[in-house]
Formats: C-alpha cells, structure tokens, sequence
C-alpha cells in the first residue's frame, strides 16, 4: 500500500514537475537571500554576506540534483539516459555507423537463417492438432537391403478397423498422371489418397465435398478433389468446376471437391487427390507400397501406438491372403515390427542437421560482431575516459555511469537490430532462391511473430553482450586513478590491454572453428565431385518423361511400340547419338525395391530373401548413360519384345553373390518365387542411383516389358523417362524439334520433367552445396571480422604507444625492432588464438560428421590449411599498424604530450 | 555520497526536521536556524542538504507545504506536519531515546 502511495505521489509530482522545479529555484534563492540578509545584520558587507551565505549553503546545483531525485520517476532516468545515449551516438556518426552495421549484419544473418529454422522445423505442420500426426513406419531389422517399411492395403484395412489409438488411419502414393480434355495435355502430379487420410489430416475442401467411404470402394464411380492452383489455373477459378467431369489418365473423372488456399499435402507436389480404391479381395500381405499416417486420440503416445500395432501385426499376417507362398513367415522371421514416428519427421527429413549447424555458425558469427563492436566501445569508452572520470569525481556513481553505457549500447543493439531486421526480407529472397529447391516447406518460411521476436531478442542479448565488457572494465573501477594518470600519458599497464586482447584472441578462435568447417565443407564438395557416378558427359543427356496411357495402346506390347517409335523418331533429330528410355534415371528417385533370388543360393525356408533395388530398362539404355558393361552384353530388342527371361545386374551386386562379374554371367535370378528363372547376360558398372553421396544400391535392371506368369501377366512400364545423347541437349530449338517428333506420333501426349542429367546431378549436390555456401558466407565474415579485429587492436597500440615508440627510437631502436614487436604481439595473439581455436574445432567439428563425405572431421589438411590462412592473414592485419609505427617521428611524439 | 561536515546520523536529519515543525509551519531556512538555535550552534546544518529531506518527507506523506507569504511580503514555502508526521516525531523520539540511552550505558560504563 505503502508502495502504491508513493508511486502516487511521484506520478503526481512528475506532472506538476514544472511547477515544483521552479519552486525549487525559487525555495533555494530565498534561503539564500534569507541568510544573506541575516549575515548583513551580523554586520558583513552585502558581497560578503552573500558568499557566506552561499557557503554554508553549500552546492546549489548538487542541492537541486539530490533534490530532484526525490520526485523523479525511474523511467525518466532511463528515458534521459537514452536520449543521452543516443545524442552521444549521433556525436560520432562513424562509430555508430560502422558498430550499427556490424551488428545489422549479424542480427539479419541470424534472423534470416532462424526464419528458415523456424518455418522448417520448428513450426508445427500446417494442419490442426499436428502434433498428433504419425507417420506410420515398420522396419525389418531381419533382412538385409531394407532400411524402413511402408504399410499394404491389407495392413490400411486390418490397422484401421482394429486399433484402439488412432482417431483416423490412411495412406497414399505419389504419382504423375496425365490430364486431357482441358487445352494442352499435361502431366501434373498427383497423390492418390485413401477416404481417410485427409480426415486424419483433419484437411476438408473449401468448396464441394471430399472424399467418402462410398468414392473409395472399388469399382465406384471415380472422383477427382483439386487443389486450389490447379482450379485457378484450369478452370479460371469458376465454381461450376464442382461436378464437371475431367479426364485423368484418359478416363473421366467426377471433380467433387476444391482444396483451400495454401493447403500442402505434406511436401508432395500435387494438383490433384483421387481416392486409391483399394480392392479387398486383391489384398494381400507383402506389398508395402504405401506410406501411412495417422492421428493418435488424444492423449496416446507413440509407445503406446506402436504396442497397439504390434498387437495388430499377427492378426494381420492370419487376417490375409499371401503374396507368395512363405511370405507370412518370411515377414515373421524378419522381426516385421512397427515404427512410428512424427509426421514432421517424415516431412523434414534430416535437413536438420544442415540447419542447425547453419544457425550455430551464423551463431557464432554474430558473437564474433559482438566482440568487435565491444573492441570499438572499449576504444571508445577510453576516448571518453577523462570524461567519465570528471563525471565520477562530481559525483555520478559508477552506477549511473555503468546504467549509461548500459543504454548507449541499448540504443546501438535496438538500431543494428532494426537495420537487421529490415534486411531480413530480402536476405530471405536471396536464401530461397539460393537454397537447394529440395528444401522441405519452403513456402511455409515466413517472418511471422516468433521471428520478430528472435531479432529483439537477438539484439537484446548482443548489447548485453557487448555492453558488459567496458562496463565492467571502466564503470567499476579506477576513477580516481584515472584522473591521475591523464594528465602524461603514461605507458599503459597490461591490465588495460588484457581485455581487448582477450577478444581479439576468441575472435580469432571462433573464425578458426568457421574456417574450419567451410574448408571441411569444400572438401566433401570436392569428394563428391570426384566420384564417378557412373554416367558420362551429363550435360549432353536430355530427359523427358512420358506416358503411354492404356486407353492409347490397352496391349503391354503396342504400348512398347508405340515407346519405340517415338525412340526411332526422336533418334532421327539431327545431332542425336543415342535414344533409349527406362523407368527411372540415376538420381531421379521413384525407386522401386524388391527381393532377389538366385538358383545357385540356398535360401532357408521362411527366409526372406535379400531385398534389392529392381530397375526397367529399354535396350541401350547403358549406353547412352556412356555406363560400361564389365562383363557380357546388353539386352537386345528381339528379346524384349519375344519376352525372353533375360536381364542385367551392376557390378556389386555380381560381386557380391558370385565374386567376379564374369562369373555372374549366365547365372539365373528372378524376383518372385514363382517367377521363371531369369538369365543375368551382362554386368554394368555401378550406377550411383541416390546421389553420389550414397553407395551405388546393388541393382538388377530388367526388361522394359516381362512376362509374370503367376499373374498372369505381361507387365510395361507405362511412364518411361527417355534419355537422349545430344551435344544439343538442354537448347530450345532442340527441345522444339523433340516435341515435334513425339507429337508426331500422339499430339496428346504431355512431355513432363523436361531437363538434362546435369540437372538432377546437381540437385543431387544441392543440399551439400548449399551447406557449403551458407557455411564459406559465414567463414569469410568471420574472417573479415577476425582481420578487422587484429588490426584495430595492433593500430590503437600504436597509437596508444606513440609516445613510447618516440622515446624507444630516440634512444636509437632501430625501426626493424619497433616493427618487429608490434607485429609479433600480433603473431602471438593470432597464435593463440589459432590454438584455442584448433582445441575448439576438434571438439566441434565432430558434430558435423553426418554432413561430411570422403573427408575425416579431424582432416589434418583441412586444419594445417585454415590454420595458415588465418595466420598469414594476421600477419598481413598487424603487418600494417606496425609498418606505421616505425613512421613515428620522435620529436613530434615526445612534443605532442 | 561523501559525509558533511558535523555530519548527521543517517536518519536523524529527517527526524531533525520533524521535530522543528512541531510547533508551527515553517519555511526552509527558518529550519535550519531553529536547528542550529535549538542545538546551541553546534549542530551546523549544510543547509543545502535539508532540501532533499524535505521533499522526501513530503513524498512519505509525514509533511505538506504551501506558499505563503512573509511578513517582508516575500513568497516562501512552508512546511506543516501531518498527523502521520506527528505520530513518526513520536515513534522516532522513543525509539532515539532507546537507544541513546542504550549507547550512553555503553559509553558511560566505568571501568575498575
């Protein structure tokens, strides 16, 4: 209560503030006068009086001071100490400027990387209650070649009407269909969706409906839900899209629904949802071919879910029909077990990694700016030190002092913060345009709250940062001994020095770390690029991708002679070389795995065979890649088409099951129990298929058409990539004349991911390439800021050392030796510096190790090469302020003081 | 901040000023006289020094002041003591008196 009063009454008095100042004023001359007139009745002459009075009054000012404070609110304190900071930043503009911008740097380098890790990885998923969404996983520790397991209908039908924690379960696939009827054909993707994912996003359409149980049943009327860019962009936005029917895969299609604005099917690209329709009576156990997600009800956790699974699995493997005979124990022995996980983490992926390591170096280098602009203060501080001290001896507690710089570095955080901030945007444009496309929810990185309040933050901490270090060097102590030794300028004690030193010592320390691991970053990149990936002369392979609908050419083989003849066609371009076409490329994902048997390996019963990558393949596919065959032949055309059991394998694997490639050749191996036994007639050298960053999968490459008798079937691959040898490749004209020729022989027929190999080879690199970039941006600011340092402090030595540089030359030193020390004070600070920070990158570096490839954290070469750098770059940076102090001339020096 | 001369206990000025105002409102410098007159000139106040107790005091509520004017037909502040002002002079005097006696016990002990 006593409190509130109190506050009342300074309230009240800060209003009537004027009013009582003058009192004041008026109080105190009237004291005076009072006294005066008093000593004039003692009989003092009038002038006489008056000093005395004055006298025993004591100090007017200092009066009115104390005074005041007893009616003053806090707030004005810390308001005039601003405006006392600012004015006193505003007095040397170039301070300010080059401190302000060197924290604007820091702070709008550590925002922008924060609103990418916070838009990535700390946000939650765009979708409601997100954070109960699973992505449903199994893993197979029992069989070789499997990392993680996607789930089968008959998994989708037995988990979701018998769990106990899930409030909704589906799956899906992602794909590429082609949509006609609607101008130009085109291939757009797609994700096909059971009824019951989008409930379990807890995603609706914004008009229409979505999807029911009835549009998932099997051989139901089909149902197509758009996406908001595709019905703007196709249908001009027009409402009436909702029941019009449009062609899919040349059949049509019901349009139902409209997704909203914005909304994102995880990180899959898509136009269109259509419901999966799985067929009961088709399921079966095997065949984990799609990703599942799910909401847990409220309150489970992930324990519990995968308990629930688990309890699931048997039911499931008795439930079902096989695939194949064994497969049920097959699966058992290979300790099939659940695996869930954060959908998050299904959508992120481990990019993590790259943006935390990212954040922490830009991290780092905004401690380095700190430490610089706590060097330019402490020069500064000591500029004003005379000042500060005449202040303290008046009467101004350290206190007071300390709370002024406090604010003055407030004033310059708040500043550099703001200039940060506002160079955020566009540092976000540049990041997005320079960071690897594969960069998971790029369009969700946007500077929303907890950004904004990352930068005050950001400032907050970085003047608290760089405001302590003078403070507790000047404010604390030595006032009085200040004023002393003002007057000559004596030879500093190392005490004053110390402190800089120090700073320039982990200045140096934290670049070495940054040096560090941008020069470890350079030499994955260069181990990448070393590696052979298999294929030759990339930039001259142009790719397309193309769909041969069964509406076209229902029959396997017509729709093989239809990929024929546009081969022969495009074949026929003038500077074409070599034409062929396969399932996939190396590096353009779309994998697809699958187990591998051979005649002459044993396999125990109920042992699941080891599973391998299975790749389609159209004859001379190797050859345009300029892929060699180590041993055999290729595949021919006539066995293609007279579906002869022949196929290839890749290096390691023949390797692997016989040794040598030669020896593989002739052997047979199939795919399925039942399948016929297949001849392996040639070896191809590895291919690295998931980027040169993994090892070449162990691969068997069949043909483009195969006969699978057990099901009574002859399958084709329908979407085919062409690959095309041309030193052409990638020009207009060339691409023109392509569409000519495949529109020649079906005008319908959309060309979709139209690129070189070199593309998806460097997107392949992006993601270490763009570490490397971030990582070298941030290293080189650091050593710019390190150099910067070296050389404030060398020059301020100088110039603080003048006059005893003066007295050393007049006492005959010669200007090599002056040189000499400065520049070795230089040296040793470096060198410590270097030191710490080699002790610092050892401990640090480890944390990089995932990012790292062909190279040891620990590289030697890496840390002798930095190391070198910053040293010579040290030298350079004290070689200069040293080279100048020889230019003292004595007389002046020893004169000036 | 650095002690005055003839310096006064931290507090006592407060109480000091208190106890000047008993008898009637007075301005600033008519304190310090009727101080210095009450103490038999020796408790020589920097008169510079009463001004901040006074307006602490008025901020404690233990005072109020209001211009007036003087019989020279000057204007001067003057300060009245509150009814809480009288009570704190009381409680102040008693618990002076304690320990002024306590510390002259002290002092005034002889020693065989």
């Amino acid at each position: 209560m006593k409190w509130i009063q109190d506050r009342w009454r300074r309230m009240r008095s800060f209003n009537r503030r004027g009013v009582i100042e003058n009192g004041l004023d008026e109080e105190i001359r009237f004291h005076i006068d009072q006294q005066t007139e008093k000593n004039i009745r003692a009989g003092m002459s009038p002038s006489e009086a008056r000093r005395q009075a004055h006298i025993k009054f004591g100090g007017v000012e200092r009066t009115r001071v104390n005074t005041r404070a007893e009616f003053r609110l806090p707030v004005e304190d810390t308001l005039r100490d601003i405006r006392y900071g600012a004015r006193a930043l505003r007095r040397s503009p170039g301070f300010t400027a080059v401190a302000a911008l060197t924290l604007a740097l820091g702070i709008s380098a550590t925002t922008t990387v924060f609103s990418v890790v916070n838009g990535v990885l700390i946000k939650p998923l765009p979708y409601p209650d997100s954070e109960a969404l699973v992505g449903v996983w199994h893993v197979a520790p029992g069989v070789a070649g499997v990392r993680d397991s996607w789930m089968s209908a008959s998994q989708f039908f037995t988990y979701r009407e018998n769990n106990r924690v899930f409030q909704e379960i589906g799956v899906w696939s992602a794909g590429t269909v082609t949509v006609t009827g609607l101008a130009e054909p085109e291939q757009v993707p797609a994700v096909g969706v059971t009824f019951s994912t989008l409930l379990a996003l807890g995603e609706h359409p914004a008009i229409g409906r979505g999807f029911s149980q009835q549009d998932d049943m099997a051989g139901a009327p089909r149902t197509v839900i758009l996406t908001y860019d595709f019905w703007q962009r196709r249908y001009g936005g027009d409402r009436s899209a909702i029941g019009r029917s449009l062609i899919v895969d040349s059949s049509p299609r019901q349009v139902i629904g409209v997704m909203p604005a914005g909304f994102t099917f995880l990180n899959i690209d898509h136009a269109l949802l259509m419901p999966l329709q799985f067929d009961r009576a088709a399921a079966r156990i095997g065949q984990f071919n799609y990703p599942g997600l799910a909401r847990l009800k409220p309150g489970v956790t992930l324990t519990e879910a995968n308990a629930d699974i688990a309890r699931m699995i048997p039911m499931w493997l008795k439930a079902w029909p096989e695939a194949g005979p064994g497969i049920a124990k097959m699966i058992e022995n290979a300790r099939f077990a659940p695996a869930l996980r954060p959908l998050k983490q299904y959508v992120v992926g481990d990019i993590g990694n790259v943006l935390w390591l990212v954040m922490g170096t830009i991290g780092i280098v905004l401690v380095i700016a700190c430490a610089n602009i706590a060097n330019l203060l402490l020069v500064r501080v000591e500029g004003r030190h005379h000042e500060l001290a005449v202040r303290a001896a008046l009467g101004a507690g350290w206190r007071r002092i300390s709370r002024e710089l406090f604010l003055e570095c407030l004033v310059l955080g708040f500043l550099g913060g703001a200039v940060g901030l506002a160079l955020t945007l566009p540092a976000l444009r540049l990041l997005a345009a320079l960071g690897p496309s594969t960069l998971p929810r790029l369009n969700e990185i946007t500077i929303d709250t907890s950004v904004v309040v990352f930068a005050v933050l950001a400032s907050l901490l970085s003047s608290v940062l760089f405001a302590l270090i003078p403070i507790a060097k000047y404010a604390g102590t030595g006032v009085s001994l200040a004023l002393r030794s003002e007057g000559r300028t004596s030879s500093q004690s190392r005490d004053r020095y110390r402190t800089r030193d120090t700073l320039v010592v982990a200045q140096v320390a934290l670049s070495l770390v940054l040096l560090v691991s941008s020069g470890l970053m350079i030499r994955t990149f260069l181990a990448l690029r070393a590696v052979d990936p298999g294929f030759t002369r990339a930039n001259q392979i142009q790719l397309v991708r193309l769909s041969i609908n069964p509406a076209d050419a229902p029959d396997p083989r017509q729709a093989l002679a239809v990929m024929d003849d546009i081969r022969e066609r495009i074949g026929s371009i003038p500077g074409v070389s070599a034409v062929s076409f396969a399932r996939t490329v190396p590096m353009g994902g779309n994998n697809s795995s699958d187990m591998l048997l051979a005649e002459d390996h044993a396999y125990s019963e109920g042992q699941l065979p080891p599973v391998r990558r299975h790749q389609f393949v159209s004859p001379g596919f190797f050859t345009t890649l300029g892929t060699p065959f180590v041993a055999g032949r290729d595949i021919t055309w006539s066995e293609v088409y007279n579906l002869r059991s022949v196929g290839l394998i890749s290096e390691n694997l023949a390797r692997e099951m016989w040794r040598e490639p030669s020896a593989a050749i002739g052997k047979r191996i199939r795919e399925h129990p039942q399948a016929p036994w297949r001849e392996i007639v040639g070896v191809v050298r590895d291919l690295y298929a998931d980027g040169v960053s993994e090892k070449p999968p162990m691969t068997v490459y069949w043909p483009i058409l195969i006969e699978k008798p057990w099901r009574n079937q002859i399958q084709i691959e329908r979407s085919v990539t062409f690959v095309i040898r041309s030193s052409r490749a990638g020009t207009e004209a060339f691409l023109k004349e392509l569409r000519e020729r495949v529109w020649s022989v079906n005008p319908h027929l959309p060309l979709a991911q139209v690129r070189t190999l070199e593309d998806v080879y460097r997107r392949s690199l992006a993601r270490p390439s763009f570490t490397l970039v971030m990582l070298a941006i941030a290293a080189g600011v650091a050593l710019v800021l390190g150099v910067v340092g070296i050389y404030g402090v060398i020059s301020f030595a100088v110039a603080q050392r003048t006059r005893e540089i003066g007295i050393r030359i007049a006492l005959g030193a010669q200007q090599r030796e002056v040189k000499r020390m400065f520049l070795r004070y230089g040296l040793v600070m470096s060198g410590v510096g270097v030191a710490f920070g080699l002790i610092a990158a050892v401990a640090i570096t480890r944390w990089m190790t995932s990012l790292l490839f062909g190279v040891s954290p620990l590289d030697p070469t890496t840390y002798a090469a930095v190391s070198l750098v910053l040293m010579t770059a040290a030298t350079l940076a004290s070689y200069v302020p040293a080279h100048r102090a020889t230019a003292v001339d004595p007389v002046e020096a020893l004169r000036a003081e | 901040m650095a002690k005055e001369k003839g310096d006064l206990l931290q507090g006592t000025l407060d109480m000091l000023v208190l106890k000047a105002l008993q008898l009637e409102p007075m301005h600033g410098w008519g304190i310090t006289e009727r101080i210095e007159q009450w103490s038999d000139h020796i408790l020589q106040l920097g008169q510079g020094t009463l001004y901040p107790a006074l307006y602490r005091l008025e901020r404690q509520g233990l005072i109020r002041s209001e211009w007036k004017v003087t019989e020279n037909n000057r204007r001067a502040r003057y300060y009245a003591l509150t009814p809480e002002g009288r009570r704190q002079l009381k409680d102040e005097r008693s618990q002076w008196h304690r320990i002024s006696r306590a510390i002259n016990l002290v002092l005034e002990t002889t020693l065989e």
